[in-house]
């Protein structure tokens, strides 16, 4: 009796375990269209509904929870936030009437940004779900095809981008952040103009690297960093990203000047913590400058 | 003295659909100081020194393929470590019953060390990008010491779900014996 019962729990266990990686080895082998990843999407789908519920019914505590992450951080930034303030107050005497010129381009500014975005065909979304580890920087949101979202439309926040869309259902969709490993956008320091590619760096999600930066091009630390759109000619080569998007700016620059030149990047949009975006599910003129 | 596997696998069935739910819709957006806690090692290691090594592993690799299927992510990562926690955990408990108050703290953590660097390293080998360096560091450790700070209110959740479906423990009866009637068998003589 007490074989049987230790063959039996062997057994399972080497069942089990030839089970994962079989399905492992499958998953990794087959395209995105194969069967295991028809039934993650299937699974998916129903999960999706589930997840929206719980996500909304969970707020409050959410909020509870979030409310004491900030107010351990905060602590942790009354530094940096005290000497950063100084600085601000001397600044904002000097910037006033800087400031006043600027609120009439700001106007100028936002309603072209409107027009541009309402071409796009934006579509809002909640966040309901995020991957709970460094290595997937994705979050899931309630929005899917039958709204127009499509893989590839980007997707962004009031502060700048966030990521592209990488799978779709019916009623959600998986968004990639930037800060994933996967990712690339064509991007240019909008000062110079130097353009080359955003992916994140080795530092985590508030780390990007600006990469393939020609040597002649300089970027200051506080230069921002937007989309560049599509640079060729070729219908085949269009970039997914409208330009100008702002993504993030330089904190700094590592050999500049040199064919080595690191550019760090941090993102406008706090990839951490997002609630609200916004998919562009139109793409205009090919997203050309 | 055996377990009531039909009850006990209804139970772990809607205490794993639970359990995903709860870690992706709300746990994983709570970050303090940068790191989340992990529910899923905690929950599939209770069940190991719960139920033994049987549920334990079963559980874990369902609990882990769930997990992987709602976050399409790679299938099979998740569920290939949880099988290893709810394992590993139920061995534990068939080999050496650790008693004490620390078990399920001692216990939550190395599952959670186990499932950290375990999906590190099977990922990497999948050939995902390294995000290397102090924020993957920072990330490992911090949820270790996070799990290990709610590791006994889980442990204690998960015995209120599936206790029903576990067979009488003689410790348990024992000390009800004396507690229920009342009076201590001193006083009774």
């Amino acid at each position: 009796m007490y074989d049987r019962t230790i063959r039996r729990r062997r057994l399972t266990l080497v069942a089990l375990l030839a089970c994962a990686l079989l399905l492992l080895s499958v998953y990794v082998g087959e395209s995105s269209s194969g069967p295991l990843h028809s039934v993650q999407r299937g699974v998916f789908s129903v999960f999706t509904p589930v997840q929206e519920g719980a996500s909304r019914v969970l707020k409050p505590a959410r909020d509870l929870f979030g409310w004491i992450g900030d107010t351990v951080n905060a602590k942790s930034r009354l530094a940096e936030v005290e000497s950063s303030n100084r600085q601000l107050r001397s600044r904002a005497i000097a910037g006033s009437e800087a400031l006043r010129v600027n609120a009439q381009l700001q106007k100028l500014l936002n309603l072209n940004q409107a027009n541009g975005l309402a071409a796009a065909s934006p579509v809002a979304a909640r966040v309901i779900g995020r991957s709970p580890t460094l290595w997937y920087g994705t979050v899931t949101i309630d929005q899917g095809s039958s709204r127009g979202i499509r893989v590839g439309n980007p997707v962004i926040t009031g502060d700048g981008l966030a990521g592209q869309v990488s799978t779709v259902t019916g009623h959600a969709a998986v968004v990639t952040l930037i800060s994933d490993g996967e990712m690339a956008v064509p991007a240019r320091i909008s000062g110079s103009g130097a353009q080359g590619v955003a992916q994140t760096g080795a530092g985590g999600p508030n780390d990007l690297r600006l990469k393939f930066i020609a040597r002649r091009f300089r970027a200051d630390p506080g230069a921002s960093v937007v989309t560049a759109g599509t640079l060729s000619n070729s219908p085949k080569l269009q970039s997914l990203y409208p330009p100008g998007i702002p993504i993030g700016s330089v904190t700094r620059v590592v050999d500049p000047g040199t064919d080595a030149q690191k550019i760090f990047v941090r993102p406008y949009a706090d990839l951490q913590r997002l609630e609200i975006v916004q998919v562009l599910t139109r793409r205009i003129n090919g997203n050309r400058p | 003295m055996k377990l009531n596997y039909r009850s006990l696998g209804w139970r772990l069935v809607l205490l794993g659909a639970v359990t995903v739910v709860f870690q992706i819709a709300a746990v994983s957006q709570v970050r303090i100081l940068g790191v989340n806690a992990d529910l899923v090692p905690l929950v599939a290691a209770s069940v190991g020194l719960l139920c033994g090594s049987l549920p334990g592993a079963v559980f874990g690799f369902g609990l882990g393929m769930l997990l992987d299927l709602a976050l399409v992510e790679t299938v099979g990562v998740d569920s290939l470590i949880l099988l290893a926690i709810g394992y590993a955990a139920g061995r534990l408990r068939e080999l050496r019953d650790p008693q004490g108050a620390i078990v399920p703290v001692l216990v939550g953590a190395g599952a959670t060390a186990i499932a950290q660097v375990g999906f590190s390293l099977l990922t990497f080998l999948l050939g995902q990008p390294v995000p290397l360096g102090w924020a993957l560091l920072w990330e490992v450790l911090g949820t270790i010491a996070f799990n290990s700070v709610i590791a006994i209110p889980v442990y204690l959740l998960v015995r209120r779900c599936v206790l029903a479906a576990l067979p009488e423990d003689p410790r348990r009866r024992r000390r009800r014996a004396y507690t229920t009637g009342g009076l201590s068998p001193l006083s009774k003589s």
